[in-house]
């Protein structure tokens, strides 16, 4: 047969496709967004008479300048905190009023009453690292996801979320309001149960 | 015969161009989604710690930006090694802070003034004790929701 010249393409569905993968793209492209560790500072007012909390339900977790952590008057590694920081909230040793009825600890005389009361103090010198510091911080808020991880799956045990994912849903932007609108009650519930109570010591004005 | 006439030459047809400035606008459109604009340079240091317990920090408007860390290497001759704050392009002192966080506020709309976070970006070499100055000097304007920006990863990169 006789070689044809190539009929001429046409074009006209080019815009098509184009504003097809331009839509493909628009849609699959997240922007990069920051992501941390959220924490509110305490207000300056000064307050007048501090509320008076037991020794045994305050955790302290200090760091030095050499970065080496003193977790209630021992020394610890950091691979250890998370464990010790939950076994401290989750101890549930109160009696009466102050017992925990959903706390699955040790029921030790000498730890924290119920989660409600437990407070972790952390306290950095002027010379530690900010990177230690963070790692600290995660830790310590990993010990409160732990926890209220366990008892989502508790309250909602037909949901498949977990607390941190339910709350990742919660926050972003793309979830739908009537799904926010379920989510909020559960997470609050949660959230109550172990109340994130991390205070950082002033800082000492002597060093 | 006519009918059996050889094609003159080999030459193909041109390719239309015509949709070239879709594809040209499909490009622009891309990018401009895609692209984050980073409003100041950084003139600081800024290997960020890692962390895997994060939240995200989405609503861009909603955030404040302070940097910290040792000064760049460009930077160095002229201001030292020591770890510094930055604020939008300049270099700052802790005394900046609390002016720059009123500043920002004001600049931002009606409405989002009670909701700004403001993000920390502070390199993980700094030393703890300018973050307790920046916490101390955010806490006197009331800057109370404020986010330790890290890297997504396992916490003990931090520790070597």
């Amino acid at each position: 047969m006789a070689k044809r010249s190539a009929p001429e393409v046409n074009a006209g569905s080019m815009a098509d496709i184009a504003f097809l993968l331009l839509i493909f793209f628009l849609v699959t492209t997240t922007i990069e967004t920051d992501s941390g560790l959220n924490r509110k500072l305490p207000p300056m007012e000064d307050v007048v008479d501090p509320p008076i909390i037991k020794e045994r339900n305050i955790f302290t977790v200090v760091v030095n300048k050499n970065n080496d952590l003193l977790v209630e008057e021992k020394p610890m590694d950091i691979s250890e905190l998370r464990e010790a920081a939950v076994a401290f909230l989750d101890n549930g040793g109160g009696k009466g009023e102050d017992a925990c009825d959903f706390c699955q600890g040790a029921r030790n005389k000498a730890s924290s009453d119920n989660p409600e009361k437990a407070v972790i103090s952390l306290k950095n010198d002027r010379e530690t690292d900010y990177k230690v510091y963070i790692a600290v911080q995660n830790e310590l808020v990993a010990a409160y996801n732990v926890l209220r991880n366990r008892e989502f799956a508790r309250l909602n045990p037909n949901l498949g979320l977990s607390f941190v994912e339910a709350d990742r849903r919660y926050s972003d932007p793309r979830t739908s309001t009537s799904e926010k609108e379920v989510l909020k009650p559960k997470l609050a519930e949660v959230k109550l149960l172990f109340p994130q109570k991390l205070s950082e010591a002033e800082p000492s004005k002597t060093n | 015969m006519s009918k059996f006439k050889k094609k003159k030459g080999g030459e193909l047809p041109a390719i239309s161009t015509a949709s070239l400035p879709d594809i040209v606008f499909m490009l622009l459109f891309f990018f401009m989604v895609a692209t984050v604009m980073r409003d100041s340079t950084l003139m600081v240091t800024n290997t960020l710690p890692a962390a895997d317990q994060v939240q995200k920090l989405d609503k861009k408007d909603r955030v404040m930006y302070i940097y910290a860390g040792k000064p760049s290497d460009r930077y160095q001759d002229k201001f030292g090694t020591q770890p510094k704050i930055q604020l939008n392009d300049k270099f700052a002192t802790v005394a900046d802070v609390g002016a720059f966080i009123l500043a920002e506020r004001a600049s931002k709309r009606q409405e989002l003034q009670n909701v700004l976070t403001t993000a920390l970006k502070v390199d993980g070499e700094t030393n703890m004790g300018l973050i307790t100055d920046i916490k101390q000097e955010l806490r006197k304007v009331n800057a109370l929701k404020i986010n330790y920006t890290t890297r997504n990863g396992d916490y003990m990169q931090n520790l070597k």
